[in-house]
């Protein structure tokens, strides 16, 4: 080959790194686990020191639209991955139509959170509430960690669907193809990161009885 | 092509997803019976072995880590390695205080 054989051949080299930036999107989800994991833990400590309490406070946490949203995230996740599947099997309208899926999905969890949410606020149970600021330690701490726990995770979920509207976006102008998805993969990852938190904020909050 | 650029070939198909979708559904109206069933010191432990049982299948087919590099499972299990140290100290406090 010579020099500017080389030289052209160089230039249409696309440098690309999937595994790492896989790695990045791994690191990333290990800081958001951190994070989440800080609220947990504070979540276990009161638990431990108000058990009761905490028993009490969750008598009125609505256990339908709780299982409810954990269907509708836990299928949210199957979409996700069927429309990466569906990328790495060439078919992009299918892969377009599951992520579209998956956006409903997120829209739908979160209108079911501004029900349940706007319920409690209209019974009087908000952060500093002189409602809730009648009760007793643990149940004021039980609602504190409700809010805080499923608003961050609520959060979790807004700015999954702006990076999946992005996904769609990007498919559509042809920027993520079957040889270069791994833009879909990581956004995927962060999906079902969400998915992952609340399979455990879901039996934590929800199913104390 | 980079060794590196390789996308990770469709190791999972959908009938793969759909059946671990049934299995976390199904997991799910387990784990809400049972919070119904008074297990006393036990319902805790049930649900939290409910939730993980649910994260493993997750991680691993949806999230690929089953078919991913095995640097990433190094890490999974480092980051959640550290986790439980910190839960484990934080109760030693708790407790003996």
């Amino acid at each position: 080959m010579t020099n500017s054989q080389q030289a052209a051949a160089n230039l249409h080299h696309v440098h690309r790194d999937d595994v790492g930036a896989r790695m990045g999107m791994w690191l990333f989800l290990f800081t958001e686990v951190l994070l989440f994991g800080g609220l947990f833990l504070a979540y276990s400590v009161y638990r431990y020191d108000y058990h009761e309490q905490f028993r009490l406070a969750a008598m009125d946490l609505n256990t339908g639209i709780g299982t409810l949203n954990t269907i509708i995230l836990l299928t949210s996740s199957l979409t996700v991955a069927l429309s990466i599947a569906a990328m790495q099997k060439n078919n992009k309208f299918l892969s377009m139509v599951m992520l579209f899926f998956t956006l409903a999905l997120a829209l739908f969890f979160m209108i079911n959170k501004y029900f349940e949410w706007s319920g409690h606020i209209a019974e009087g149970l908000y952060p500093k509430s002189p409602e809730l600021l009648n009760m007793k330690n643990g149940e004021i701490i039980f609602y504190g960690l409700y809010y805080v726990m499923t608003g961050l995770h609520g959060l979790h979920v807004l700015i999954g669907m702006v990076v999946l509207s992005f996904m769609l976006f990007f498919i559509a102008k042809g920027k993520i193809t079957p040889e270069n998805y791994v833009k879909l993969e990581n956004a995927g990852l962060y999906w079902h990161l969400v998915d992952l938190i609340w399979i455990f904020l879901f039996p934590l909050f929800y199913l104390i009885h | 092509m980079d060794q590196n650029n390789k996308e990770h070939k469709s190791h999972s198909g959908y009938s793969t997803y759909i059946l671990v979708w049934i299995s976390l559904l199904a997991l799910t109206s387990i784990t809400v019976t049972v919070a119904g069933v008074d297990l006393g010191a036990f319902t805790l432990f049930v649900a939290l072995l409910i939730a993980a049982i649910k994260s493993g299948l997750v991680i691993n087919i949806f999230m690929h880590i089953k078919y991913d590099e095995p640097i990433f499972k190094v890490f999974l299990s480092l980051s959640g390695f550290t986790l439980l140290v910190i839960f484990i100290l934080t109760f030693f406090d708790v407790i003996y205080r």
